[in-house]
């Protein structure tokens, strides 16, 4: 090796990140993020079109949104849906979670995979199902079915942070408190349940998050009495021009930045809770 | 002392309350196997049904998909778009990650902050904004006119490019994070070595570095390319009729056409494609890792 080979060799850093690279990436994550925060100015327009730089400067837009009775009646059918899918999702996700983490019975790893395994089917079969199925009941159009349909596609996502949470619980802490004489019941609610909590609650929010975000389903099952947000912003785009949508993209963007906070603060809850890494 | 017998565990018991075999777990397990067996199983399988009765036996359908040119073409252009958009979310990916791996906490935070905002937002808001961006008279035109780059806009929506960027825009984070994950856990006194033994910077990523990150790159790219197979939102808001894929067209031959029997065979033909692809995940990396990458 020639002495300026060596001389390279001996100042290489393997954490130097050269200017091309920085010029690449830091264009990678300006392209995953900026066009999302364009809507933002966007969305103080007052105009009837949708214009960019907007030409005045006011929040007519927000305003119309919240007094608009269609969209309000979309936004709370969203929540309505979105809150009982994920009550249900969850509650069966952490029951599922207590007896695949915790117990030991044969066949485990194949149910551990049949409840993961809606993540993989894609959402326009399980919408073209649902249909089916839900016209048979006649429950297409009601918020009900929705819940239903939303059901088995948050469960694996409800499943992976509780079934994370559980498997770092340092379980002596039970046997403390069977030992200084609670019973099972006052065991899991006043010791278990409280230090896997924010697990519960990120599986319980990822499930809210998907319910309340999903289109391909609800394309399928709202009909006309029970249309969603996602449903009704999903018309507006194909077939409308509607210069409210900057002003309902921000707030989605806000939820998004809400949920990314909250999820943060229950991850590291989490981790100063796990004693066992 | 009488009191030490009360706390003696004994270890060949089962050590957990939950962990007696048993009744328990089945009864635990009960809620979620009903309701995947009525909620999952069954609409699935009547989809499946649906495709083969009505009323009688018959596979015309699937007959019909396969002979019909129509259908071929718009199954290729599905692997066709699916293969490509994982390669760019790839080719935008890679770098983010390589960087995340190599960057202080400051700038590794706030990227891995805007990644994470990113895959949060909602789907049709993201897919919205690049209307806004593309569109004839939009963000990008508007600019290119304004520094005189171009006579006329530029047809970016309802193409090829359209779908490419809005579906690269979705995948990236599911790319970033596997990636970023076994880079983490790579050695970077290879390249060290690497150097001394007199390998050029090149040679280095290309013999070190980008063979390590190879596991990563595998676990992005098969999930990236499941979900693509099935992917309906921006094909239909982004694409122009030629970038339909076969989940598109389901919906066509639903909600226009009422033909459900013949839905529900493409919807079979798409599933089994997805198991395809997902068998081989499954074979390399596991069910176990799927998401596994986005849980911190």
């Amino acid at each position: 090796m020639s002495d300026r080979a060596r001389k390279r060799a001996m100042r290489y850093d393997p954490l130097h990140i050269s200017w091309p690279l920085w010029v690449v990436s830091v264009s990678a994550i300006v392209f995953l993020i900026a066009p999302v925060l364009l809507l933002v100015p966007m969305s103080l327009g007052s105009a009837e079109i949708i214009e960019f730089p907007p030409s005045q400067i006011g929040i007519d837009q927000y305003r119309k949104f919240f007094s608009h009775p269609a969209w309000q009646t979309a936004v709370l059918n969203s929540l309505q849906v979105a809150v009982g899918t994920s009550i249900l999702s969850t509650t069966i996700g952490l029951l599922a979670s207590l007896a695949l983490v915790w117990g030991r019975f044969k066949g485990k790893g194949l149910i551990n995979a049949f409840i993961l395994s809606p993540m993989i089917v894609p959402l326009i079969v399980m919408a073209l199902a649902f249909y089916i199925s839900l016209s048979k009941l006649g429950m297409l159009g009601t918020k009900l079915g929705l819940i239903l349909a939303y059901t088995p596609l948050t469960l694996p996502f409800a499943v992976l942070p509780i079934s994370a949470t559980l498997r770092g619980f340092d379980r002596s802490l039970e046997y403390a408190a069977l030992n200084l004489g609670a019973s099972r019941f006052q065991t899991f609610m006043k010791i278990t349940f409280p230090i896997i909590r924010p697990g519960i609650l990120t599986g319980a929010i990822f499930a809210f998050m998907i319910a309340f975000d999903e289109v391909v389903i609800a394309l399928f099952i709202c009909g006309s009495t029970a249309v969603t947000l996602p449903k009704k912003m999903w018309d507006v785009i194909r077939y409308e021009i509607e210069p409210m949508l900057p002003a309902i993209s921000t707030l989605l963007l806000l939820l998004a930045a809400v949920i990314l906070v909250l999820t943060g603060v229950l991850q590291k809850r989490i981790a100063r809770r796990m004693t066992v890494k | 002392m009488e009191a030490s017998d009360t706390i003696v565990i004994d270890k060949s018991a089962p050590a957990n309350l939950w962990q007696r075999p048993g009744f328990r777990q089945i009864l635990l397990l009960t809620p979620a196997l009903v309701a995947l067996l009525v909620l999952f199983v069954y609409p699935i399988s009547s989809v499946f049904l649906r495709s083969v009765f009505s009323p009688d036996f018959t596979l015309e359908h699937y007959f019909y998909f396969f002979k019909t040119p129509l259908y071929g073409r718009v199954l290729w252009i599905t692997f066709q778009i699916s293969i490509l958009s994982t390669l760019s979310s790839l080719i935008v990916g890679y770098p983010i990650a390589y960087v995340l791996r190599r960057a202080k906490p400051g700038v590794r935070n706030f990227f891995l902050l805007a990644i994470t905002l990113s895959f949060m937002i909602s789907l049709l808001v993201r897919n919205y904004s690049w209307i806004i961006v593309l569109q004839r008279n939009g963000v990008l035109n508007t600019m290119l006119d304004y520094f005189g780059l171009v006579d006329q806009p530029l047809k970016l929506l309802h193409n090829k490019f359209g779908v490419m960027v809005g579906m690269t825009h979705i995948f990236v984070p599911y790319i970033v994070f596997p990636i970023y994950s076994v880079m983490m856990g790579m050695d970077l006194n290879l390249e060290k070595a690497a150097q001394n033994l007199g390998a050029s910077r090149w040679q280095t990523f290309w013999r070190i570095s980008f063979p390590l990150s190879l596991p990563g790159i595998g676990a992005g790219a098969l999930l990236v390319f499941i979900m693509a197979l099935g992917f309906f939102i921006t094909p239909a808001l982004l694409g122009g009729r030629k970038e339909q894929m076969l989940s598109n067209l389901i919906q066509i031959q639903v909600v226009d056409l009422l033909n459900w029997p013949f839905a529900s065979a493409m919807s079979v033909i798409l599933l089994i494609a997805t198991l395809i692809v997902f068998s081989i995940y499954n074979r390399y990396l596991g069910v176990e890792r799927l998401w596994g990458g986005l849980k911190t």
